[in-house]
């Protein structure tokens, strides 16, 4: 029902798309996959018209459209429709609001039938397989929520061709597994769906057909039996990558942090005390809304607790700012890194020395061969897929910007790291890299909490692991005495059997 | 290859420049004289400072409308000082101060109690020039001791003097821009407020300092202006906040902060500031210049929104919603 050929994308001298070819058959779930920068995006938005590509064909119903023209209006008519990663809701408006501005026509004087349109929103809505109130406001809506009132929206619009653009990246296991009955129901009703993603596990339990995509090239299409995980990984890479965790066991040293019965109403943050020691990494699990985040934020200055203590190095100190937390050695890299990580307008290179410009300063001022070296070095490290470190931060695909932001943290060499959801968003390779570094760090003696959503990743990566439920820590749990279940039974506050079965 | 993708703003205005100016060779060589030159730079050289200013606010991502009343506030304090007998280098001091006070003011309302800039700006840029009107009563100031005009230096060595100061300062700024971390904390503000929180920037302080210098600034522009003449007229720097603020566009910055330079503001200094002889020189009527300026900053900003297009398909702009 729609087949893109040999299509071709430059920005400004990069080729972002080498001719890439591409089908979606009725009721199908085609997964693309690539490495951060493969195109993956790049593709979605001149399928929705979002930028316009160079060359190409593209083929809706067996009609040909016209790229050149093609507009995210003219998408929307052929039946095209895309959720992003970060919902784009307005968030003062209802949920019926939300769903009407897309979809009701008409001029601007027109008198408005409130009644039919939150009876449409709610049938919408059940479609989609949610039955939350459509007069709630948008921005009262967990991430999950928003992202079924875009499905709904979708629905609505009359969308036969639905893309997903990473819409898995903020989400836990069990609002995956809610999304994913949504795709399902969405699939049997002859919707084609794209879904980008790169959890590769997803894209094994729910694509018809895989694609890859390499440095704008595809590699391989092939139904889902046809490949191995492993293969795929191969492909994206074009090189074999290590598979395991990269953990070795390092003798922990002195408590290098030692949180003290931290609270916060505003935060939802009770009571929180925990220990962390030079050279041992802190897993922090828990459902999304446990106060993860939110402790975080508290310890690193961003929200000012009620009561509670912190002591670095056996010593109390006061944060009251960020900057406080920096001067003290902490850093702290944030979840949402496209926004509050990067400055886009920056080029890499400052981007990366932006937390640590003395490092790169002589006499107070910025060498720039020196901050150009420091972002090279991570460049190489964690492979960030740029023409060079002084492009501009906008510049980058989505997964590179995350990687950006790490290296700015990574770069000040802190005594204490609070990672929230270090790998989310990047390609398998990357992320072996990221937990590489990770290990090198605590190897050298730095403490690191790393806040995740993944499972395999708290479980992989370790030593101990806090689990936090409502806004407090339930449990810490030993890496040897951590199994998946036991974690998850912990987060969810249900006996262990129950959540085995 | 990348410096001139870097620099395209500027080296847009700088042809632009060029352009005019010969036009100006041909057409009407006797723009090209010393005098007229002289004159021409004289005037220009206090818009350049203010510009200076509200290139470091609107890097900020902020807007300071305020600075045309905060330039005629100091303009006639420094006149009345000076008339009532203060030395001269204590009113070349006071004046600068008096406009950091009031740019701190503003930078006060905005940083700590979070206030829009624009309303801000707004509500002192009203404030302050109708203090000064019924202060002065529209007097203007008159009797300026004799070493007032050209502050104390002769007629031939101030321009050098000025022209010395003001890029040296231009010089400093822009060098601090880029390279000093202070700088970087303007842009890093501008561009992505939360992301700069988190690296350690104090974003406040930025924002209440920019707003600072921006006063000091005019205050310093305002002595270079009042120095020009032999008295004061309560109602100068009328207009002054849209001179500058379209030189800061027309040289390429962002409205929205976090991109620009002040490169670029030089030179979109220069361009609309040798507009209005340019045209009269040409022998169109004055009356035109606006709508020549208008057109500028039409075309300027235009080009501006289309390279911003074309990086923005990239990141949505759209806010997403936050639980
Ligand atoms: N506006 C732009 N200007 C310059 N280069 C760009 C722009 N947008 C994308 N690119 C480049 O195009 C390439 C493909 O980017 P794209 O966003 O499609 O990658 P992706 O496969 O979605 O990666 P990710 O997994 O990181 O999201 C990258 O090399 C990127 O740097
Ligand atoms: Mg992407």
């Amino acid at each position: 029902m729609l087949t893109a050929t040999a299509i071709r994308k430059s920005y400004a001298g990069v080729r972002a798309l080498k001719g890439v070819s591409f089908d979606l058959a009725p009721g199908e779930v085609h997964a693309l996959v690539g490495e951060n920068g493969a195109g993956k995006s790049t593709l979605i938005k001149i399928i929705t018209g979002a930028v316009r590509a160079d060359d190409g064909a593209l083929e809706v119903d067996d009609e040909a459209v016209d790229l050149a023209r093609l507009t995210p209006a003219r998408a929307r008519e052929l039946g095209i429709a895309v959720i992003y990663q970060q919902p784009a809701l307005f968030p003062d408006l209802t949920v019926s609001e939300n769903i009407a501005l897309t979809l009701e026509h008409g001029g601007a004087w027109r008198r408005i039938d409130w009644r039919a349109r939150t009876d449409r929103a709610r049938d919408l809505l059940a479609r989609a397989g949610a039955a939350f109130d459509p007069d709630r406001l948008a921005g009262s809506l967990s991430m999950p929520e928003q992202q079924i009132v875009e499905i709904a929206r979708a629905i609505g619009a009359g969308a036969r061709v639905i893309l997903m653009d990473e819409p898995t990246a903020s989400l836990t296991d069990r609002e995956v597994d809610r999304l994913f009955d949504v795709v399902r129901t969405l699939r049997e009703t002859g919707t084609g769906i794209i879904y980008i993603s790169h959890r590769l596990d997803e894209v094994f339990t729910l694509a018809d057909r895989v694609t890859i995509l390499r440095d704008g090239e595809t590699v391989m299409t092939a139904p889902r039996g046809a490949v191995t995980r492993d293969e795929v990984v191969r492909h994206m890479a074009g090189r074999e990558l290590a598979t395991v965790f990269p953990k070795r066991a390092v003798t922990p040293g002195a408590v290098a942090l030692d949180v003290r019965g931290l609270t916060s109403t505003t935060a939802g943050v009770f009571d929180v005390s925990f220990t962390v020691r030079r050279g041992e990494i802190l897993g922090l699990a828990g459902l999304v809304g446990s106060g993860r985040t939110e402790l975080a934020e508290l310890i690193f200055g961003l929200r000012r607790p009620d009561r509670g203590q912190i002591l670095i190095d056996g010593q109390p100190v006061t944060i009251d700012r960020p900057a406080d937390a920096i001067a003290a050695g902490l850093a702290y890299v944030p979840e949402d890194r496209r926004r509050h990580g990067v400055v886009l307008e920056m080029p890499i290179a400052a981007n990366t020395s932006l937390a640590n410009l003395a490092a790169v300063s002589r006499h107070g001022l910025v060498q720039a061969s020196r901050e150009r070296a420091l972002a090279e070095r991570f460049r190489q490290d964690l492979q960030i897929k740029a023409s060079s470190v002084v492009a501009n931060a906008g510049t980058l695909s989505g997964g590179n910007q995350q990687k950006v932001a790490l290296a700015r943290w990574l770069a000040t060499a802190p005594a204490i790291l609070i990672l929230d959801e270090p790998t989310q968003g990047v390609d398998v390779g990357a992320k072996a890299e990221i937990h590489g570094v990770m290990q090198a760090m605590v190897e050298r003696g730095m403490a690191v909490i790393m806040i995740s959503s993944e499972l395999p990743e708290i479980l992989g990566m370790s030593d101990r692991i806090a689990v936090m439920r409502e806004g407090t820590i339930c449990a810490i749990v030993d890496r040897a005495d951590a199994t998946p279940e036991r974690i998850l039974a912990l987060a969810l506050a249900r006996p262990a059997a129950e959540a085995t079965a | 290859m990348i410096v001139v993708a870097r620099h395209r703003a500027e080296l847009s205005i700088a042809l632009a420049i060029a352009g005019l100016g010969l036009v100006l060779a041909i057409r009407a060589p006797g723009f090209f004289v010393a005098g007229n030159l002289l004159d021409v730079l004289l005037a220009t050289l206090p818009v350049l400072i203010a510009a200076i200013g509200a290139t470091l606010v609107i890097l900020a991502g902020e807007i300071d409308i305020s600075v045309g009343s905060i330039f005629a506030v100091c303009s006639v304090t420094a006149g009345v000082l000076a008339v009532a007998g203060v030395p001269l280098p204590l009113v070349v001091l006071i004046a600068p101060l008096v406009g950091a006070l009031l740019g701190a003011i503003n930078g006060a309302l905005v940083a700590w109690l979070s206030l829009p800039s624009i309303v801000v700006t707004l509500a002192t840029m009203v404030a302050w020039r109708d203090a000064l009107r019924w202060i002065t009563q529209g007097a203007w100031v008159q009797g300026l001791p004799a070493g007032f005009q050209w502050l104390g230096l002769s007629q031939a060595s101030y321009p050098v003097a000025a022209l010395i100061v003001t890029a040296g300062l231009a010089l400093a700024i822009l060098r601090g821009l880029t390279q000093v971390p202070a700088g970087r904390a303007i842009y890093a503000t501008g561009s992505n407020a939360e992301a700069a929180r988190l690296a350690g920037i104090d974003t406040r302080r930025v924002r209440f300092w920019t707003f600072a210098a921006a006063g000091a600034l005019a205050g310093l522009a305002a002595l270079l202006n009042a120095a020009r003449f032999s008295q004061i007229p309560p109602n100068t720097g009328l207009g002054l906040e849209m001179q500058v603020i379209a030189a800061v566009v027309v040289g390429g910055a962002a409205i929205t902060g976090g991109r620009g330079s002040l490169a670029g503001t030089i030179l979109g200094v220069v361009l609309l500031g040798m507009l209005g002889p340019a045209l009269t020189f040409l022998g169109v009527s004055a009356s035109w210049e606006r709508a020549f300026q208008g057109a500028i900053i039409l075309v300027a900003v235009g080009v501006d929104a289309l390279r911003a297009r074309r990086v923005t398909t990239m990141v949505p702009r759209r806010e997403p919603a936050r639980v």
